[in-house]
């Protein structure tokens, strides 16, 4: 499902190359897997999520997302990727110009769901979250939670096979957290590989489950 | 509400970023140096014509005292070389200009009363070569053998120079309207690249949601097409009183026998190519839009994974 094969990531571009910042990375998460992502800031937890939303290529070594090998994959392949893939982002990553419902809507708009099942999906997933009576409102109106529940709704509305999310609790209080991962949880039974990185430790007791422990970039510890 | 309305979603926010007045009005004076070089190629194009077909293939021949009875035989001199001509290969038609038309031709130089001063007025005919043939070999001696004195006078010399003139004229005006075309595009390209700049976390953004590069590229594309065609059409407009004029103004030259004065004439003096100034270059300059905005985009779009 993914597969690291000793991997490496250096930012910048070959001349001017930066120090690794991921190295020599190697394990795999089944299908269905759930993974914590842990370790300390600068770790390289962000660089390794990265590497499996698609938003960069490893340096070296070999990697495998959903099955595909990326350093292979055309274009229209690594897009239709990245459309089975959802990411809760630690600062969101919202459109400022569209409203809260045509964020929402947006991966379902990009792989051409009919119109009536937008309308009906993304408006019960606004109300699962808790935001149907803030449909029209952008998301410079809303608060730093409104904005985190947006971006969970948005990645995970068109049912990814693969969800990544980096602190996806990190604005909520402990009541919105435990719907959170009573709902990660959800889509994880239902079949879906997800992989949180965090620093709440009260969280990771609270839903054990395996871990990728990460120091200086290098993989450390899987428990 | 915006949700009710998809087939207008500006998913990447391009109605702010590409609001500009900008990109339309720089097509526009494009799409007007467009239509003054076609027309200019146009133009060019029918003159070099007429000429080829026209007044290059005409000859003048004058016979000096041509009432007087030519050598040896009871017809006149005129008589004597019209049937000379007539009787020559390579010669279409033969025309003895009556002596009222002589006189028309000649009243802009000799006043009103020209029929009324005696001067001694050659015969003048004119002779129209059959096409492509050129002037017979040996016929200016031949000529004044029968009727000495008599001269032709040959059109070609100066008139394959004006044709020379007008393929210059045409290539001119195609060179001007390939550098306009060129300018065009690259009027577009700036315009695509403040876009993409303006609008990078967006894209960005919907690149990470697993937009293809055909998405992205085609919804810039759609939007700078429609503002090209916009400002194409508006060149067209303002070109066209300028055409009309340069048209009627040509249309004498072009068309001789043509009524420029009435109405209808002037329309029709105008060429073929003129009316399709209308549809073409709002169509023109849309297709420039679209591809160059395409090939911006998806240039661009390779920085991203």
């Amino acid at each position: 499902m993914i597969r690291f094969d000793n991997v490496g990531l250096r930012y910048g571009q070959a001349g001017d190359a930066g120090p690794e910042v991921l190295r020599d990375l190697s394990f795999n998460i089944p299908a269905g897997g759930f993974r914590w992502l842990l370790g300390p800031s600068g770790a390289g937890k962000s660089s390794l999520l990265k590497l499996m939303y698609l938003a960069i290529r490893p340096s070296r070594g070999r990697l495998s997302v959903l099955g595909t090998e990326i350093s292979i994959a055309g274009r229209r392949a690594l897009a239709l990727l990245r459309r089975r893939t959802g990411v809760v982002f630690q600062d969101f990553r919202l459109l400022e110009h569209l409203s809260t419902f045509d964020n929402v809507a947006l991966p379902l708009r990009l792989a051409g769901r009919p119109e009536g099942q937008i309308r009906a999906d993304t408006t019960e997933m606004l109300r699962w979250v808790g935001l149907a009576q803030k449909l029209d409102q952008h998301p410079a109106e809303l608060s730093g939670g409104e904005q985190q529940r947006i971006a969970i709704a948005r990645a995970v509305i068109a049912r990814p096979a693969l969800l990544l999310a980096d602190e996806p609790t990190g604005n909520l209080d402990d009541a919105q957290a435990a719907r959170l991962m009573q709902l990660l949880q959800e889509l994880n039974r239902l079949g879906t590989t997800v992989v949180v990185a965090t620093h709440n430790d009260a969280l990771v007791r609270r839903y054990q489950a395996a871990a990728l422990v990460l120091e200086h970039g290098r993989l450390v510890g899987e428990r | 509400m915006s949700r009710l309305r998809p087939s207008g979603f500006d998913g990447l926010g391009l109605r702010r970023a590409l609001a500009g007045r900008m990109l339309p009005f720089l097509v526009a004076a494009m799409a007007f140096l467009a239509a003054l070089a076609l027309g200019g190629a146009t133009g060019a194009t029918a003159l070099a014509r007429h000429w080829r077909v026209g007044p290059a293939a005409v000859l003048t021949v004058q016979v000096p005292r041509a009432d007087a009875a030519a050598q040896d035989t009871p017809a006149s001199r005129r008589e004597r070389v019209v049937a000379l001509l007539r009787a020559t290969p390579g010669i279409a038609q033969v025309r003895p200009l009556p002596d009222a038309e002589l006189v028309d031709l000649l009243r802009p130089w000799l006043g009103g009363r020209v029929a009324e001063i005696s001067l001694p007025l050659p015969g003048v005919i004119e002779i129209r070569l059959a096409e492509g043939a050129a002037v017979p070999e040996g016929l200016a001696p031949r000529l004044a053998a029968a009727a000495p004195g008599t001269l032709v006078e040959a059109h070609g010399p100066w008139l394959r120079r004006l044709s020379i003139l007008a393929r210059s004229l045409q290539a001119s005006a195609l060179a001007a309207l390939l550098l306009v075309i060129v300018i065009a595009a690259a009027v577009v390209a700036v315009a695509t690249r403040a876009g993409l700049a303006a609008r990078r976390e967006a894209i960005e953004i919907v690149h990470g949601l697993g937009a293809t590069d055909g998405y992205i590229a085609g919804r810039f594309a759609a939007r700078i097409m429609r503002q090209a065609a916009f400002g194409g059409f508006a060149g067209a407009v303002m070109a066209m009183p300028v055409l009309a004029c340069l048209a009627w103004l040509a249309a004498p030259f072009i068309k001789p026998d043509m009524d420029i004065e009435s109405q209808i004439g002037l329309l029709a003096a105008l060429p073929a190519p003129f009316w399709l100034l209308l549809p073409g270059l709002p169509a023109a300059a849309a297709a420039i839009g679209w591809l160059t905005a395409q090939a911006t985009v998806r240039r661009w779009l390779r920085q991203l994974p």
